[in-house]
């Protein structure tokens, strides 16, 4: 029982947040409403078991994702007035489309026949917990996809680093490769002044 | 009792959502960027309840590849937006067919 109140509350707050995001006139609304449904998400995804995704979601999405998208709303000083010009006119035809498209998915996804396994509406009893259990697999079998993961996630770093980065004439930024090559025979001079010599600069 | 179609069906309603955003906010790039991570979301909601529902994890770990992917797409998305509006200080995409070299 507790468990249907609750897949219907995060059910319900994750779709009506998402048509939040996409209707709202403020894109900083937007952003907030697209964390407050990636949270429900996440709630949902806590119902079904998957308790390392449900809280990937919330650290990547929420902490990362979303805050990167608030940066940049916040950051470029756009006139979102005018970027919804068009937005009324294509308000009947879209609506139109997205509700033939979401009843073509949902008749697709119900018609489809469930195998043996799925055919009996309960989800099986995990036999270790989440974590312990998508570890194993990750550092097992999915080894080497996961290593690629990690190399994409490098390469999106290196690549928004690169796009974004811009010289400015007007910076005194430290030359590090004449910083490097300088050499204590340069830099530092020995010297043995005799007593009442003085030091000679 | 809530079964596997239970969530496809909301799968389904987030993905249209998605798209709908998309098809809606056809100058607004950082709206389309937040719609298409509705969609993938819509993605992993699904991967994840065919896992919980086959007892199989594979279908998490798939999630959490998309995950990763939306990540790195967001990031790239939006440095590229940057610099889009940089140069032509608007971010309409309408505008993109003008972007040479």
């Amino acid at each position: 029982m507790i468990a249907t109140i609750a897949f219907y509350l995060f059910a319900t707050l994750t779709i009506a947040p998402a048509l939040a995001v996409i209707f709202a006139r403020n894109p900083v609304h937007s952003v907030l409403w697209l964390i407050l449904a990636f949270f429900n998400a996440a709630g949902l995804m806590l119902i079904l078991g998957a308790e390392f995704i449900a809280m990937l979601l919330v650290i990547v999405y929420v902490g990362a994702v979303a805050v990167l998208f608030l940066f940049v709303v916040m950051m470029l000083d756009i006139d979102f007035a005018s970027l919804r010009r068009g937005f009324t006119a294509n308000l009947p035809f879209g609506i139109i489309i997205a509700l033939v498209l979401a009843g073509e998915v949902i008749v697709a996804a119900l018609s489809w026949k469930a195998g043996p396994t799925l055919s009996g509406h309960a989800i099986p009893a995990a036999a270790q917990p989440n974590i312990v259990a998508l570890g194993q697999l990750l550092y097992s079998r999915y080894l080497f996809a996961f290593e690629i993961a990690g190399l994409i996630l490098l390469v999106a770093m290196v690549g928004a680093i690169v796009l974004t980065h811009r010289s400015r004439g007007d910076l005194k930024t430290p030359k590090v490769s004449r910083q490097i090559r300088r050499r204590p025979e340069d830099a530092v001079r020995l010297s043995k002044p005799a007593v009442g010599g003085g030091m000679e600069l | 009792m809530i079964g596997l179609a239970h969530y496809l069906t909301v799968a389904a309603i987030l993905f249209t959502i998605g798209v709908l955003g998309i098809f809606l906010n056809r100058r607004n790039v950082i709206l389309m960027l937040m719609a298409i991570e509705l969609i993938l979301l819509a993605v992993n909601i699904n991967l994840v309840a065919f896992s919980a529902y086959l007892g199989d994890l594979t279908g998490q770990v798939l999630a959490m590849f998309v995950l990763t992917v939306a990540a790195a797409e967001a990031a790239i998305g939006l440095a590229i937006l940057v610099i889009f509006f940089r140069r032509r200080g608007s971010i309409a995409v309408d505008d993109v067919n003008r972007m040479r070299g």
